[in-house]
């Protein structure tokens, strides 16, 4: 096989490595946020409970996780159906392993980077000066105003290189889907690397996260620009 | 009638009491300035007049309009909070504007988005406010671009476009340089001469005498004495005031 085939087939792939990536960042981020505040809830059992899933997520390799939401419902209706069968239950579960890998794939991505999110949104909403708010609730804006039009404007201008960094590491995790052989680009290459018993797919599968995330910093350098017209 | 009046004020923080059966009543056109020793309870007195803060104990209104009353032993807020806010302005002593916002829109957003006002209206008032605070020209800075006492003059312009009847100050100047201290001062006594309402927290004493109507000493949470500039820093009978006073004449 030559170079250009090679590549052409990896392109193929392209599209779904694209597809994880920028499905991720539209869920993960907004959910990030919304965990953010559970785990700031003044209920402790909220707060102690969201803290606890946050610490697995974090905890355990992205590729288990992967592993658990594309198979492990297969493996409980297994058990369950064992189980009814055992007790004359007389019902049963069809789940099977789904064909269109691209939806447990993206909720398991989505999943371990909203808890990475959501660690990065609490330091930011923990830098906020009190004085903030304060000031906020004696002029007349209410809760939800004070934190859409003053606190979350300037949350994001602290945060934004730890999200940077999180979108590039993103980039490169995306090859993590090879493990539930979702056919992204890295899966393909690596195929192709197995079968031509050939280095080259994995040059060109560096070659592309590395142009990719030359994107990334670019867009992100112009996004913290256009922010930085006060100092915090 | 009073545009404020705190009556039997308690609070306190897990057991520490810090307001002791507090009362005062500011009169339209009356400015009043707090001194006493540091932790005496004046900024809680001040946060708990402008609802940062919620009393244990005693009642709240402004002019008309009750904020806080006693029912039985126990303390009723109002329904209606975001009214009571509209009668005053709170200065902080370490301005807290908003960042990302410009100075134009830092004095215009609050009555334009939370008092619904008209938006031109707003702005035509804003640029005479700010041409009061001789800031004319820094309408569309950002507060990181000013000196710490134009910052604190923005915070006073903010919170006088909320057309307030009456305006709290806590040690406006603390955090300011001396040679800052004096233009924010000076924006004050204007506003003193204009017959603005004000209650300012101050260790500014010289300040306090050229400026007060009336002078209130708060040593550990209660009203120690209360009278004119001359009564408290010339003529106090008081054994208390005159300690605090000397050591600050050192
Ligand atoms: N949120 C709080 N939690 C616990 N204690 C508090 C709190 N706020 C104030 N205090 C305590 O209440 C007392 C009065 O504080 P306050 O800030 O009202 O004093 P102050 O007269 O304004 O002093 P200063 O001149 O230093 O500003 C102090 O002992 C302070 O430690
Ligand atoms: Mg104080």
């Amino acid at each position: 096989m030559d170079l250009m085939t090679m590549i052409l087939k990896m392109s193929e792939g392209l599209g779904k490595t694209c597809a994880i990536f920028f499905l991720t960042l539209l869920f993960s981020l907004p959910l990030g946020m919304i965990v953010a505040l559970l785990r700031r809830s003044r209920l402790k059992v909220v707060s102690a409970i969201t803290r606890f899933f946050i610490s697995v997520l974090r905890g355990t390799p992205l590729m288990l996780q992967l592993i658990a939401v594309t198979y492990g419902p297969y493996y409980v209706s297994v058990a369950v159906n064992k189980l009814a069968e055992a007790y004359n239950l007389g019902i049963g579960l069809d789940i099977g392993i789904s064909k269109n890998k691209l939806v447990p794939v993206v909720v398991a991505f989505a999943i371990n980077y909203a808890s990475y999110f959501a660690e990065i949104y609490r330091s930011g909403l923990e830098s906020m000066p009190v004085g903030q708010y304060e000031a906020a609730q004696v002029l007349g804006y209410s809760k939800i105003q004070t934190f859409m039009k003053i606190i979350l404007p300037q949350v994001i201008r602290r945060i934004l290189p730890s999200v940077t960094n999180e979108i590039v590491t993103l980039v490169k995790d995306t090859s993590m889907a090879f493990t539930v052989s979702y056919q992204e680009m890295f899966t393909i290459g690596k195929q192709i690397a197995n079968s031509q018993t050939s280095f080259v797919p994995f040059v060109v599968a560096g070659v592309f996260y590395y142009v990719f995330n030359a994107i990334i910093g670019f867009v992100m350098d112009k996004i913290e620009k256009s922010m930085s017209y006060y100092t915090i | 009638m009073s545009v404020l009046e705190m009556k039997n004020v308690r609070k306190s923080f897990k057991n520490v009491e810090v307001l002791k059966d507090i009362s005062i009543k500011v009169d339209k056109g009356e400015v009043v300035s707090i001194i006493g020793p540091s932790g005496s309870g004046k900024s809680t007195l001040l946060r708990c007049a402008t609802l940062l803060e919620t009393m244990d104990a005693g009642s709240l209104t402004y002019s008309d309009e009750k904020a806080a009353w006693m029912e039985g032993s126990s303390i009723k807020y109002t329904k209606n909070l975001n009214s009571v806010r509209s009668r005053f302005g709170l200065v902080f002593q370490n301005y807290n504007l908003f960042p990302h916002y410009s100075v134009i829109k830092n004095l215009m957003d609050p009555p334009v988005s939370n008092q619904k006002r008209d938006k031109n209206e707003v702005y035509n008032e804003c640029r005479v406010l700010l041409d009061k605070m001789g800031l004319l020209d820094k309408e569309n800075a950002y507060p990181c671009m000013l000196s710490g006492g134009q910052q604190q003059r923005v915070s006073i312009a903010r919170a006088l476009a909320m057309k307030p009847d009456i305006l709290f100050f806590d040690e406006p100047t603390s955090a300011l340089d001396p040679e800052l201290t004096g233009e924010v001062l000076k924006v004050i006594k204007q506003l003193a001469d204009e017959k603005m309402t004000m209650v300012i927290v101050t260790h500014e004493m010289s300040f306090a005498k050229a400026v007060s109507d009336r002078v209130i000493f708060m040593d550990n949470g209660v009203i120690v004495e209360q009278g004119t500039p001359e009564e408290v820093f010339d003529n106090t009978a008081n054994e208390r005031t005159k300690q605090f006073l000397r050591n600050y004449n050192k």
